[in-house]
């Protein structure tokens, strides 16, 4: 065939049908299963399960605590991330490694070990509950979660990006005469926003379907710090798999949105980039 | 406009060297601790606290309590059902990774693109929707949950549905990290010993794994992090029958509900070790990357 390379490597048949295979055997069929089940569901069943108000509340808490986290992700993560890269100081190669320690932490340890610090008898609890800052057993106790499990995606999306900053441009900015100031906004935060804008909603998309980090620090009383995930426990635990499938498919339309944004995301601050 | 003062030689040649623009892009000393001070203020809260926290809370009662709340028996049950649980599920992924790189890699064909974003798909899937799913096949009221009752087997409230949902949250894993590395190396190096008269196998396994290796090892060591840790899709699934279908994680839930903080700890001080060893080997692949690296540029010159 004109144009096209001849491959004389073997095995695509093989490995392509064994990935057909698996793929659909472990994704794509009990995906196919979840949707297949909401056709057993009349619309308006669909819409009445989907908007109780205590799964009102549920999303309230989840998307609200996710985006306030993804916030605190973007601008701590981003100050981390500029300190890791332009400053030096001692302990920043073991910094640099213990970045990724909220994503290889399994997530139940990561919420009783957040519960226990931020509880009264805690190493921080026993500072800021005095103070009016209770972190176990609130909402605040989920955005410090969520805040903890997405922050290696924000400073890693940022990381790189900021390591390619030449600083010849800042240079040439400064020998225009343009001063600190109107470089930072000018040079740097125009290349940078696209990238700390992926990472915001990579944090974000990580922390809508958070569940193991949450139930140890949230306490999960409904309608004040029970959130999504939690719910759909719930509800498959009193048998009510029409409730749970409902909730679930609610979740998985806007977790794929998110996937479907990110992507879009990332082609847009690459294209920047070029 | 003057910076910090210069600490270190490398940096004082530097600065000799560009002396006159490099003054425009250093902040004023205020800035850069001010900064500095944030960043470090937010790591030792949300990275060193937490994890010095495990241990320091698995060893309140003595080294004595901690060895016996790894030793009582529903514990131990949970080490080994999770070693089980990871020892299957790894395995199989890294096969469908290394399977779904070759073909991803090597060749070309319409709808590449679509197959890798389904290979993502299981990352961005709630666990808990996750474990939901496979409740919903094989469940008691499921699809197949008749004709399994009827067989008289066992997949929900079990270890094979266990089985099943880890591998379906690691799923992305090793293919992720393999397809990469692989497009990466070309076909050039295979096609030589193919025409050198190796065979397929032969070729995959003296030319290709030996060049991916790296890889692949990061890969397997994410997955089974994943696998070992892994909460909400092994909680839906397991029916939490205590010294059965408990896991690491999921027997820290149960003793943390029966206010057992200590012993909670200590099964979760392993799962902490765990992730130190996981990042560390991380570290060293890229440490070792970046030497491979400067290698390769000082040779080049």
């Amino acid at each position: 065939m004109p144009g096209k390379k001849f491959n004389v490597l073997p095995g695509f048949g093989l490995t392509m049908g064994f990935t057909l295979f698996y793929l659909s055997a472990i994704v794509l069929i009990p995906i196919a299963g979840l949707f297949l089940k909401t056709l057993g569901i009349s619309w308006l069943d669909f819409w009445r399960l989907a908007t109780t108000s205590r799964a009102l509340a549920a999303y309230k808490l989840t998307f609200g605590a996710s985006l306030v986290a993804a916030f605190a992700n973007a601008a701590f993560g981003t100050i981390l991330a500029w300190a890791l890269v332009r400053y030096e100081f001692p302990g920043k190669r073991f910094l640099d490694a213990l970045i990724d320690f909220p994503f290889a932490l399994p997530t139940a340890v990561a919420g009783l070990t957040l519960a226990n610090l931020f509880g009264d008898n805690g190493w921080l609890g026993q500072w800021l509950v005095p103070l009016g800052i209770k972190g176990a057993f609130t909402p605040l106790g989920v955005i410090i979660a969520l805040t903890f499990v997405g922050m290696p995606f924000a400073v890693r999306t940022l990381q790189p990006v900021l390591e390619s900053l030449e600083r010849e441009v800042e240079e040439a900015a400064a020998t225009l005469g343009a001063s600190q100031v109107r470089t930072f906004f000018s040079v740097i935060a125009p290349t940078l926003l696209p990238t700390i804008i992926t990472g915001f909603a990579l944090a974000f998309a990580r922390a809508v379907g958070e569940y193991g980090s949450i139930v140890f620090i949230s306490g999960n009383l409904p309608f004040k710090t029970e959130i999504a995930p939690y719910l759909i426990v719930m509800r498959l635990e009193e048998y009510d798999y029409t409730g749970a499938v409902t909730l679930a498919v609610v979740l998985m339309v806007i977790s794929f949105a998110l996937l479907y944004l990110i992507n879009w995301l990332e082609n847009w601050s690459g294209r920047y980039q070029n | 406009m003057a910076g910090a003062p210069p600490t270190d030689t490398d940096l004082i040649r530097r600065r000799a060297s560009r002396a006159q623009s490099q003054r425009g892009t250093e902040e004023p000393p205020l800035i850069k601790w001010t900064l500095l001070t944030i960043a470090l203020a937010f790591s030792v809260v949300f990275l060193l606290l937490p994890l010095v926290n495990v241990f320091a809370q698995a060893l309140s009662k003595g080294l004595n309590a901690y060895a016996n709340s790894l030793t009582e028996p529903d514990s131990w049950a949970a080490i080994r059902l999770t070693l089980t649980v990871a020892a299957i599920a790894v395995p199989l992924n890294v096969l469908f990774g290394v399977a779904a790189a070759w073909s991803i890699a090597k060749f070309e064909f319409r709808g590449k693109s679509l197959l890798t974003t389904l290979i993502d798909l299981p990352f961005s899937v709630s666990p808990v929707v996750a474990g939901l799913m496979f409740v919903l096949l094989f469940g008691l009221q499921g699809y197949f949950g008749k004709w399994l009752e009827g067989h008289n087997l066992k997949v929900i409230f079990a270890v094979p549905g266990m089985v099943l949902a880890t591998i379906f949250v690691t799923f992305p894993f090793v293919a992720r990290e393999l397809i990469p590395v692989m497009q990466a190396t070309g076909l050039e190096q295979e096609q030589a010993a193919l025409t050198l008269g190796a065979s397929g196998w032969q070729t995959f396994w003296h030319v290709t794994l030996p060049s991916v290796k790296w890889g692949l090892i990061y890969g397997v060591i994410l997955c089974n992090a994943r696998a070992m840790g892994e909460f909400g899709a092994v909680y839906v699934v397991s029916g939490h029958i205590i010294g059965q279908t408990d896991t690491m994680p999921l027997r820290v839930e149960q003793l943390y509900n029966q206010y057992q903080g200590a012993a909670a700890f200590a099964v979760a001080s392993l799962l902490a070790l765990l992730a130190l060893f996981t990042l560390g080997v991380k570290t060293c692949l890229e440490w070792k990357q970046a030497r491979a690296y400067e290698l390769a540029q000082r040779v080049g010159q």
